[in-house]
Order: structure tokens, then C-alpha cells, then sequence
């Protein structure tokens, strides 16, 4: 009988769907998933199983709704249908949601020998999904400090993510960062087969500088040690070694020799993969997407998947939801760039002041004014804590901004951040995202580009402010 | 001469998990703003602290490993140094973990006792994996007036009769949520677990250490005011958002 009950609750979770939208309740993402699983528990586990050629999952700090986006464009190129949690919903019950909305009113799943599941999962749900889903493929994209009121440290997260990995079966290939050592040293922790994958271009590296204030791994868990980096590229990431015990930076797979980070973008990527060489072209800044690009090559190198369709999904990228996004608005072109931890955020400030990872000049380069909106919210999916704003190296925008507003919740604290950095926020404060993206834009020139910075719950408003003036869909419309 | 101060910055590499720099960052801009130069040393596992020179000693607060692997430099390397600091009138603020280490001891849920600096007449008590950890924004009294910030502990701690609590709950759990309290005051010595950071939101605390460090050190700790109107409009803000009906200090 359990095909009369998952039929029933793939059904439930379609009207729960579909209700949740017509009441405007949001984007239909999450609540259908709860309700499944209310009907028929194990409901995700039964229908991942329907998956012609079963699931690779994304896990991570930073980059997994880009990463998981940039794998489902790569299948799609390789053949593939994906279900994807595209909405960025990547607790159970958004990867059950998702799963139903793939199946049709009897529970299976059509043209399933076509099917591919492609999952973000948050850092502390991956266990539960990889035991329901049984991956082929797991991708980590990195580990740093984030909402530390929600997860605990972030050692608990590294001991949840290896505690996992013991429990896998074998047969599953884990794609791994090299260049993070808190997650290169998963290695040692997996059964199966491993994909590496890292960046040898040395010109990406951090000129001049120890790591950022923001590194988290910097001491080798084996010996106690602290890392040497002969690269230092962001955060804790880069070619590190122990100077006690010999572990260093594992040879990658899937490495980029040569990046280009043009400041108007789109980035460029030469990379060496096991299935040839990849030219990548991305249309999006800064160094970390260049790993995002990476990570889901060399998922997709994992599934098997050739060079040709690899390069062409890449290409067909379109920037997940309010992660890096262009609108025409009001004569004025708005960049929305999602930042929502130290890491991130340093990484976003970086692409913003550089022209190319700190090294070098590019000819195309602007002059470096920006006018620059930060949005900083304490909702529960920001975290509560705002503490984490004064681990950011805001110090790097002095002579670099324009326009400088703050606002979200928050505001306040954010101002003050800017001001003990030595800079010289706006005045006018205003917490309500509306108002102040319409202060922003009176005050961004015609012609110019406002880049608006926010965190993930801030992110969400700003974005269906900008689809009602600059008419975009909202993103539970997108394909 | 321009007056200058030194402060010693403790571990800034491992117990630095919170935000707990935008303290230095503070301390520095305000001494700045009174054309007062504070430098910074920042001292790592294995490099000495000399009491005679330092004028402020800072420590953040971090996650268990780091903190493990501080406890053992401190206590070996710069315990004797900090002690004579304390004792001397050095001006002292630990958050968090730093508050802990600088307590007495440290019970974890299971095994041995942690043995602390001593410092404070303080101890900590982990009640084990399944205890709340206690989390959420605070507002306390503090000298007629309220401090806020952010705590994030698992562990509890008690004061014995040598300290003095440094602030009253208003809003959240403080010491070990149950008697009130929150962080300890001996001396110029000042444990708390408010992040946030700290001192950029409680701008007056902010002068009250460096007014401290001024007068030990140069005999008059007066300081100039400053414009801080988005400082207490800040402070403001974490009062309402921690606490929702009026309050009276």
C-alpha cells in the first residue's frame, strides 16, 4: 500500500503547492515538503530512489546554491532532466517539495530514466540527506564560520559532515575543495572514490598578506601546527602545507591554471579536468564563484559527464536568485550580490575593489567608486548575531565608494561597522529596504550601477522590491 | 609628548571566532579620536607578554579546540605575566572564553577540571550536551546606565566573594542565568560574555577602560567627549530588540 500513500501525499504537497502560492504565502518551497512528510514519511527517500540516475548533492559555507545551479545547467546540457531544489530551500523538506513537484498524481516519476536529482543541502541536514537520498555524487564547497548561533562552532560541523561521510557506502564519489584544508582533510574520512578539485593560478593569491581575519582552518588537526600557504586566495583557502606532520594541498583533478577576473565579468577559467581541458566563462565576479565553477565541474566530472557539455552548461549560467543579479531599474542598473557571512562578504568587498583578485590590473577596470547598499537582517536565517560584521574587512573599501547606505534591521549596527572602518556612511538611516533602495537610486547617478549587498532574509525583500518595479518573475516562477 | 597607550591583544589567531576584534577596532578609533595612540601587540602562542609595558590586555573569545590549545600557553607562558599585570592595575577585558580561561577553572561535562589563570574569583560549569546553551541578545545594568550585546555560552559561571559581578541582567541569562549576574569586575580586570562586539554599541564602557588605562598610567584619565549619536542610537536599538517593555536604570 505504499503506493496509494505516497501517491496521496505527492498530491497533498502539489496542493499545498499550490494553495501556498495563490495565498501569496511565498514561493510554495517548504511548506509542501512538511506536508508530504506529515502524509508519508520517508516520502524523499521512495521517489530519490524513482531518479533514473540517482542524486548529487551540494553541501558547504558558501556557493551552494550557485554550485548546485551551475550542476543542473550542466546536466540539462548533458541530457539530463534535473530536479533541483532551485529555490534555495535545502533543508528535507525543501528536497521532499521538490521531489513531489517532479512526481506526477500517482507518486512516480516521469521519464525517470532521464532523471537526475541536483540538491543543495544546508551543512547540518547533509547526514539525514545522504542517508534518505543514497548519493552518487557529494560536494563540499567549503567550511568557515556562519551563523554561529544556529550551527554551534564550526568544528561541530566539520565532525557532523565526517561522521556522515563514515556511514556512506562506498561506491559514492565525494568531490572535495583541495585548497580548503577544513575540507580537503574530509579525505580522510571517505571510503570511496575522491575528486579534488583547486586553483594553481598563483596570481589569484592575496598579495602581500597574511590570511584574512575571517580564516577559520588554520591549524592542522593532526599535529596542531599551524598552516604555511606559499598562496594565500581567500579565507583560509589556498595552497597550504603543515610545516609538523608533512599534510599539504592533495593534487586536484579539477584545477584552474589560468583565471581571468575581468571587473565588469564575465570571469574566465582555464581548467585541467580528467575529461580534458575546460575553457569556463561565468558570468559573474569574484574569486569565490570561480570555486563555485570548479566545484560543479568536477561534480559533473564525477557523474561521468563529457568536457563539451560541461563548457556548455557553464555558458548557459544564469545567476541563481539574488546571489548575483542585474536589473534595469529606473534608468540605473542594480547588482544585487548575496553576503552572509565574513568569508563571503570579504569576498564580495574584494571583487568589488579589485580588478583581478588583488594582482592584477585590467584594462576594463572602472574607476573604483561604487555606490554600495548594505542590507543587514538578524532573522533567524541570517542569524541572530550581528557580531559577525566586525570580522569583516570593510577597511579595504576606503577610497573605493560612492554612494554608502546601510540598511535592513539592523542598520544601525551595520553604519557604525562602516564608520569604525573609517568610512563615511550616509546618515539618513532607513531600515525599511523599499525606502532605502529608493533613497539609493535617487542618489545614484543615471547610467550609474548601484551594487546592493544583501543578507539572505534582506535578499529576499530586496529582490521582490526589484521584480515589482524592474519587472522580473519571482523566483519560484523560474525554470 | 602625545600620550600614548599599549595594549596586548591575547591569541588574536585563535580566539578571534566572534567579532571580538571590533573591540580593538574601537578602542583604537576612540583613543585616536582624542589624538591619544594606542598600539596594538598581538601576541600568539609562544610569544612572552612583558607586564611592565602593556596598558590594556584584550582576549576574544573562540571555539573549544582553540581554546583547549590556549589554556595550556597560558597557564605555562604568560600566566605568571598576566597575574603581575592584574596586580599592577593593567587594564583587562576578556570575552567569552577569555572570561573562562582567566576564571579559576573550567568543569567540562565529563573529565578532569580545566584549571584557569585564577584571576577572577570565578568558575564555569558545563552542564553537559543536553543544558540550553544560552543564546540571544542581553541588555544588563551597569553603573546606572546598560551595556548590550550578544551572548552564545554553554558553560555557567559562578562568582566566589573576591568579584563583583560587572553588570545585572535586564535581558537574557549573563553568568549561569540563574542569579542575575553577568561577567565580574576585580580591580581594573573585566570578564563578560557580551559580543557583538562589545564596545562599539557601549561607547561609554569603551571610554571607561581607556579613562582607567589613562589615569594608571599618566595620573588623569579625563577624557574628551565625542559625537557619539550613532554609538547610543545603536545601543538603542539592541535595548528594544532585547527587551520589549520600558525599562528603568
Amino acid at each position: 500500500m505504499a503506493g496509494v500513500r505516497t501517491a496521496a501525499a505527492v498530491s497533498a504537497a502539489k496542493l499545498a503547492a499550490a494553495l501556498s502560492r495563490r495565498l501569496g504565502l511565498g514561493g510554495g518551497t517548504a511548506l509542501p515538503g512538511l506536508v508530504a512528510e506529515a502524509v508519508a514519511p520517508g516520502l524523499a527517500a521512495r521517489l530519490a530512489a524513482e531518479l533514473g540516475h540517482g542524486c548529487l548533492l551540494v553541501t558547504g559555507t558558501n556557493g551552494k546554491t550557485t554550485t548546485a545551479r551551475l550542476v543542473r545547467d550542466i546536466a540539462r546540457a548533458a541530457g539530463y532532466l534535473p530536479v533541483t531544489n532551485s529555490a534555495g530551500s535545502n533543508m528535507m523538506r525543501g528536497i521532499t517539495a521538490a521531489l513531489s513537484e517532479a512526481a506526477d498524481s500517482q507518486g512516480r516519476i516521469p521519464l525517470r530514466e532521464r532523471r537526475l536529482g541536483v540538491f543543495e543541502v544546508d551543512e547540518a541536514t547533509l547526514p539525514e540527506a545522504a542517508a534518505a537520498l543514497s548519493p552518487r555524487v557529494i560536494v563540499f564547497t567549503n567550511l568557515f564560520r556562519d551563523q554561529l548561533d544556529r550551527y554551534g562552532e564550526v568544528d561541530s560541523v566539520a565532525a557532523l559532515w565526517r561522521e556522515a561521510l563514515g556511514n556512506l557506502s562506498p561506491a559514492v564519489t565525494v568531490v572535495l575543495n583541495a585548497d580548503d584544508p577544513g575540507v580537503a582533510g574530509l579525505a580522510a574520512a571517505c571510503h570511496g572514490p575522491i575528486v579534488f578539485f583547486g586553483v594553481a593560478d598563483a596570481d589569484c593569491a592575496l598579495l602581500g598578506k597574511g590570511l584574512e581575519h575571517a580564516a577559520d582552518a588554520r591549524w592542522c588537526p593532526a599535529c596542531g601546527r599551524e598552516y604555511a600557504y606559499s598562496a594565500v586566495f581567500y579565507g583560509h583557502v589556498g595552497r597550504w602545507a603543515c610545516p609538523g606532520c608533512g599534510r599539504s594541498r592533495p593534487a586536484a583533478q579539477v584545477e584552474a591554471v589560468r583565471v581571468e577576473q575581468p571587473a565588469a565579468g564575465p570571469l574566465g577559467v582555464l581548467a585541467t579536468t580528467p575529461v580534458g581541458r575546460l575553457e569556463l566563462s561565468l558570468p559573474l565576479i569574484g574569486l569565490y564563484n570561480v570555486y563555485n565553477a570548479l566545484a560543479a565541474a568536477a561534480g559533473a566530472v564525477a557523474l561521468g559527464v563529457e568536457a563539451a557539455a560541461i563548457q556548455e552548461g557553464v555558458s548557459s549560467f544564469t545567476a541563481a536568485f539574488g546571489r548575483q543579479e542585474r536589473f534595469e531599474v529606473r534608468g540605473r542598473e542594480v547588482q544585487t550580490i548575496l553576503a552572509k557571512n565574513p568569508a563571503g562578504l570579504n569576498q564580495v568587498l574584494r571583487a568589488l575593489v579589485a580588478d583581478c583578485g588583488g594582482s592584477k590590473p585590467s584594462a576594463t577596470s572602472e574607476p573604483g567608486h561604487r555606490n554600495l547598499l548594505f542590507l543587514l537582517n538578524d532573522d533567524i536565517a541570517d542569524g541572530r548575531d550581528v557580531s559577525w560584521i566586525w570580522d569583516v574587512d570593510f577597511e579595504m573599501l576606503a577610497g573605493h565608494t560612492g554612494l554608502l547606505l546601510a540598511s535592513g534591521r539592523r542598520a544601525v549596527d551595520m553604519a557604525l561597522r562602516l564608520k569604525y572602518a573609517g568610512l563615511d556612511p550616509d546618515p539618513v538611516l532607513e531600515s525599511n529596504p523599499e525606502r532605502a533602495l529608493a533613497r539609493a537610486l535617487s542618489l545614484t547617478p543615471a547610467g550609474g550601477t548601484l551594487y546592493v549587498v544583501p543578507t539572505y532574509t534582506a535578499m529576499l525583500q530586496v529582490r521582490r522590491i526589484l521584480a515589482r518595479w524592474g519587472h522580473r518573475p519571482q523566483f519560484w516562477e523560474e525554470t | 609628548m602625545e600620550p600614548g597607550l599599549r595594549l596586548a591583544h591575547l591569541y588574536p589567531k585563535q580566539m578571534n571566532l566572534y567579532g571580538d576584534r571590533g573591540n580593538i577596532l574601537c578602542l583604537r578609533r576612540r583613543c585616536a579620536a582624542r589624538g591619544i595612540e594606542l598600539a596594538v601587540d598581538e601576541l600568539e602562542v609562544g610569544e612572552p607578554l612583558d607586564p611592565t609595558v602593556c596598558d590594556l590586555i584584550f582576549m576574544g573569545g573562540a571555539q573549544d579546540r582553540e581554546q583547549q590549545r590556549v589554556a595550556a600557553d597560558l597557564l605555562a607562558a604568560k600566566g605568571d605575566a598576566v597575574r603581575r599585570a592584574v596586580d599592577a592595575g593593567v587594564v583587562v577585558l576578556a570575552v567569552c572564553g577569555g572570561y573562562q580561561l582567566l576564571g579559576r577553572y573550567y568543569r567540562p561535562a565529563a573529565g578532569e577540571d580545566l584549571p584557569g589563570l585564577g584571576v577572577f574569583d570565578a568558575w564555569t560549569v558545563h552542564p553537559g550536551p543536553a543544558a540550553k546553551r544560552f543564546i540571544g541578545n542581553v541588555v544588563v545594568r551597569w553603573q546606572g546606565a546598560t551595556l548590550v550585546g550578544f551572548e552564545n555560552h554553554g558553560g555557567r559561571t559562578f562568582l566566589g566573594p573576591a568579584a563583583r559581578p560587572l553588570a545585572r541582567v535586564i535581558a537574557g541569562y549573563g553568568n549561569n542565568g540563574r542569579d542575575g549576574t553577568e561577567g565580574v569586575a576585580q580591580a581594573n580586570a573585566f570578564g563578560t560574555y557580551l559580543h557583538g562586539s562589545l564596545l562599539p554599541k557601549n561607547p561609554r564602557f569603551a571610554d571607561h577602560l581607556i579613562a582607567l588605562a589613562l589615569a594608571r598610567k599618566y595620573g588623569r584619565g579625563e577624557l574628551a567627549p565625542l559625537d557619539d549619536t550613532l554609538e547610543e542610537r545603536a545601543h538603542a536599538e539592541a535595548v528594544r530588540l532585547a527587551v520589549k517593555k520600558p525599562i528603568f536604570v
